[in-house]
């Protein structure tokens, strides 16, 4: 994308007034996305987003600018911009040398085939097949959407550090969602896939058999009943839910949040911050997976990083800033969603590994309460830790076994206290679907996985007593 | 911001459009914008982000097939090949004998004044200026407060729709916002709360006013617990109004009606919601954040009746939804940017305000909670089937005053129920960065999840 000595020049001219570090985060992004709405193949797009984002670090101040225009004359202009943001008066001491040779980001999801060898008739065909299977489902699913999409997004990053490493991830997703329309009004059903892989994933994975699902979903619902209001045990579903540790712990982990006092899991390193059945990990090196990358957005090779260890604190996630500041080590958790942003603290894929117990047992010991089956997303106030998500397919448990469907609702409830009130945990550990995490306006793709687990008591935010 | 002559960006438009094939329907959206956002973290700068994006979308309509494109830059070369991606993209669609774009429907624009030379003057160091005074007086109101994002945005930039169907608009807008974030501490108990406004230019912008909305809303929340659970009445604060007017506004959305998703769609003309609730999408209110002279396909933005007197009179379309719904675009075609299709939504809704303050309001409630927050809208609601649930934060009301605060709960209805059981709307209206404006809304016989 851009010569390696372009790049000296470049990285010279952004710390020229003295500031500390700077970098050069470069991005050539396509994508290919066709939609299937009420029996038509009604959006077919494509597109190209190619630039550069520049960040001078002065002091305490980050100073960024970005630019569509890849030769040297327009990073030049936009290293001109940055080191103007981050301002002057820096220790004026930054020799600058070259950036190191390149080398590449290691690629833990290998590409069989490139989507970009793919007809659009073929995946045309694919948004068919799923069209007919969800409609095919019953007489009460009277609209379907489907959508195909991917991505090939290359970047290149250089720092005055001496780094300079490239990446180049695929990304395909699928989506089906199902409307089915009974005599208490309508009810929606909604599969995903998403991975860090080629086009062989259709090989392996049948959209029909996701888009009958969706409208089993949707068809389940049309008998739920409102969904109880209250204080109760919750089990959730394994694969289904590692949204609720995303946002009871996830990002209360992240580096920014701890530095700024904004997380309830500050200056808590080596205590018991959840129940000693709970193992978190955050993982930017799993094969296929929706959060996976070879380096993060600031270089960094991506890693497998224990962050709750048997319901002890073992560490926070890091960017490089942070890192920096606090002497830490670099934990690969530099993210962006484009050359237009700069990076933060973010997860990759995070999960919570197996526990002891049997999934039937679990439900079998809870003589009230709700079953999770599919969670929807969800959102934190790192600060309070008071966190909230949705439940997108859900039961009632009574006595011991799941019976009757509920209409949706969130749930709420506070991370620490989660976390402790986890109580048991099974051994079916599974990834759940692709997932974007939203942060200060910048949505990333993350991935997330649980074994089936119980916590003891949520509140459920339904409408019946 | 860009000083470059409107001409331009039409110039690139008239020119693709000038290629189209016979019997092709060409739209050309072109946009170029800057923005600068500042964030100041204990009385320094801690990042200053200046970007300028530009980019062009692509819309080809050939024998009812669509096929779209889009690149993220004005190159001339790259611009050609967008063209060329979008016919091909056609090629794929399947025809619609509704596909198509919009023709001039002779409406005129409004003439509003979305362009602030006082913001283009404004220099870097007066936008860091404001965002340090902010977070300073912010910190002085209260010794239990800390600031953790004290920041400025601004924006503005220039677009330019052509099509073959006679279509040729330019329109330019920009604005600005500031916005605070605020922690209370009480022993191990910290508690969070946020202020902002927004204006033309900065010297618009109230930093007295968002600084007191962060610091009283965080303190107010000290020594919060979980109220009981009961069904009762609730009053949502004006920022907790906007974001409930725009799921609403979702569910009129005529795209969602002619496809069957919407749960209003079988009720136009009939009664949706108390007496007295009348609902308006209109973006040529200059006061609106998302004030627009022009929508998204380059038609007229018009003022809108949604809702009159509880009953539904109107669902908003663009040209698509309309001719499927056998009726004309109500100028509520919407772009996220240059990428992809318009959709369809509204623009800029607001309630016909009632006469009294929130004070006034909870005067007259003998038990219930003023609502301060909720998290989890696009969790918890579901437009297609109207079920409601959304964590929330607030203040209980008792005997007429606001009582003990409440965190951790749960309101939940049915947003069916809920136009039906609005009681009274505030006289506070109240603009926000957002698409809905907003003000103090009474819900009764909402159920609230909190202790058992």
């Amino acid at each position: 994308m851009i010569d390696s000595d372009v790049l000296d020049r470049v990285l010279a001219r952004a710390v020229r007034s003295g500031a500390g570090f700077a970098e050069v985060f470069a991005e050539d992004r396509r994508s290919t996305s066709l939609a299937f709405d009420d029996g038509r193949v009604d959006r077919v797009t494509s597109g190209r987003d190619r630039g550069a984002g520049i960040r001078v670090v002065n002091g305490s101040t980050t100073g960024y600018a970005h630019t569509a225009d890849l030769t040297e004359a327009g990073l030049l202009a936009a290293a001109e911009a940055a080191a103007a943001a981050a301002g002057s008066g820096g220790a004026g001491d930054r020799v600058v040398g070259s950036v190191g040779p390149r080398s590449e980001g290691h690629r833990h999801s290998p590409v069989i085939t490139s989507p970009a060898d793919i007809a659009k008739s073929d995946r045309v065909d694919l948004l068919l097949a799923a069209d007919e299977a969800a409609r095919s489902a019953g007489a009460e699913i009277v609209q379907v959407s489907a959508g195909i999409g991917d991505t090939r997004r290359t970047v290149l990053i250089a720092n005055t550090d001496g780094v300079n490493v490239s990446d180049d991830v695929t990304r395909v997703l699928f989506r089906v969602s199902a409307v089915a329309d009974g005599d208490a009004g309508m009810q929606t059903g909604y599969r995903s896939l998403g991975h860090t892989v080629g086009w062989e994933i259709f090989d392996t994975v049948q959209v029909a058999d996701l888009a009958a699902d969706a409208a089993r979903q949707a068809l389940v619902k049309l008998a739920a009943r409102p969904a109880p209001s209250g204080s109760m045990p919750v089990v959730i579903k394994n694969g289904s839910g590692g949204v609720l540790f995303h946002e009871a712990c996830g990002h209360g982990l992240e580096a920014d949040h701890i530095a700024k006092g904004t997380s309830v899991y500050a200056g808590r390193m080596n205590e018991l911050v959840a129940s000693p059945l709970v193992t978190l990990v955050d993982d930017g090196t799993m094969t296929g997976e929706w959060g996976t990358s070879g380096v993060d957005d600031e270089g960094t090779p991506t890693q497998r990083n224990v962050l709750i260890s048997d319901g002890v604190l073992t560490d926070y996630m890091w960017d490089l800033l942070r890192a920096r500041r606090e002497g830490r080590t670099l934990s690969g958790n530099g993210r962006r969603e484009t050359y237009e942003c700069l990076p933060m603290v973010r997860m990759t894929n995070t999960f919570v590994l197996a526990g002891p117990h049997d999934p039937d047992e679990i439900v079998a010991a809870t003589e009230h309460g709700v079953y999770v089956s599919e969670l929807g997303g969800g959102s934190v106030n790192t600060a309070t830790g008071d966190f909230v998500f949705g439940m997108r397919e859900a039961y009632l448990i009574e006595n011991g076994r799941i019976t009757e469907p509920l209409r949706e609702g969130n749930l709420i409830g506070n991370g620490p206290k989660v976390l402790a009130d986890i109580d048991m945990l099974a051994g079916d550990f599974a990834m759940g679907g692709p997932g974007t995490c939203g942060k200060d306006g910048q949505g990333v793709p993350v991935g997330d996985g649980q074994p089936t687990l119980r916590v003891s008591s949520m509140t459920v935010g339904g409408t019946a007593a | 911001m860009s000083g470059d002559a409107p001409t331009d960006l039409l110039s690139i438009g008239d020119r693709l459009v000038a290629r189209a094939a016979p019997g092709e329907q060409v739209e050309v959206f072109v946009a170029r914008g800057d923005s600068t956002e500042v964030r100041v973290y204990g009385g320094e700068v801690e990042h200053f982000v200046s970007a300028h994006s530009e980019g062009v979308g692509v819309r080809v309509v050939s024998a009812g097939r669509t096929g779209t494109s889009y690149a993220g830059t004005l190159d001339p070369a790259a611009v050609d090949e967008v063209l060329e991606e979008a016919r091909a993209n056609a090629a794929f669609g399947t025809p619609d004998e509704f596909a198509g774009l919009v023709e001039p429907d002779g409406v005129d624009t409004v003439p509003i004044e979305l362009w602030d030379e006082r913001l283009v003057a404004t220099s870097t160091e007066d936008k860091i200026a404001l965002v340090t005074e902010l977070e300073r007086i912010t910190l002085e109101l209260d010794s239990r407060i800390r600031v953790d994002e004290a920041d400025y945005s601004d924006g503005g930039g220039e677009s330019a729709i052509v099509t073959t169907t006679g279509i040729r608009r330019h329109r330019r807008a920009n604005s600005c916002h500031v916005s605070v974030s605020a922690l209370a501490d009480d022993g191990d108990e910290t508690q969070t709360g946020f202020g902002f406004s927004v204006g033309d230019a900065p010297a618009d912008l109230d930093l007295a006013e968002a600084a007191r909305d962060a610091v009283n809303r965080a303190t107010r929340l000290l020594g919060a617990t979980k109220p009981r659970s009961r069904r009762t009445t609730v009053v949502l604060d004006p920022f907790v109004t906007a974001q409930v007017l725009g799921i609403i506004g979702s569910t009129l959305n005529g795209e969602s009606v002619v496809k069957g998703r919407s749960l209003f769609r079988d009720r136009l003309g009939e009664v949706i919601a108390a007496p007295g609730v009348t609902l308006v999408d209109d973006p040529t209110d200059a006061r609106a954040f998302t004030a627009t002279d022009v929508d998204g396909e380059g038609l007229a933005a018009r003022r809108n009746v949604l809702i009159d007197d509880g009953r539904l009179e109107r669902f908003v379309h663009s040209g698509y939804s309309a001719r499927r719904a056998g009726t004309v675009s109500t100028g509520n075609a919407i772009r996220g940017g240059f990428a992809g299709l318009p959709g369809v939504g509204c623009l800029a809704l607001q309630l016909s305000p009632g006469a009294r303050s929130q004070e006034e309001l909870i005067a007259g409630i003998d038990d219930g909670v003023l609502v301060q927050s909720v998290t989890g809208i696009h969790s918890g609601v579901n437009t297609v089937s109207g079920d409601f649930s959304t964590g929330a934060s607030g203040v209980s009301i008792t005997g007429g005053a606001l009582g003990a605060p409440v965190r951790e709960f749960t309101i939940a209805t049915t947003l069916q129920r809920l136009l039906l059981d609005i009681v009274d709307i505030g006289a506070d209206l109240k603009w926000l960065p957002m698409r809905a404006a907003g003000m103090s809304l009474v819900i009764g016989d909402v159920t609230v999840s909190g202790s058992s």
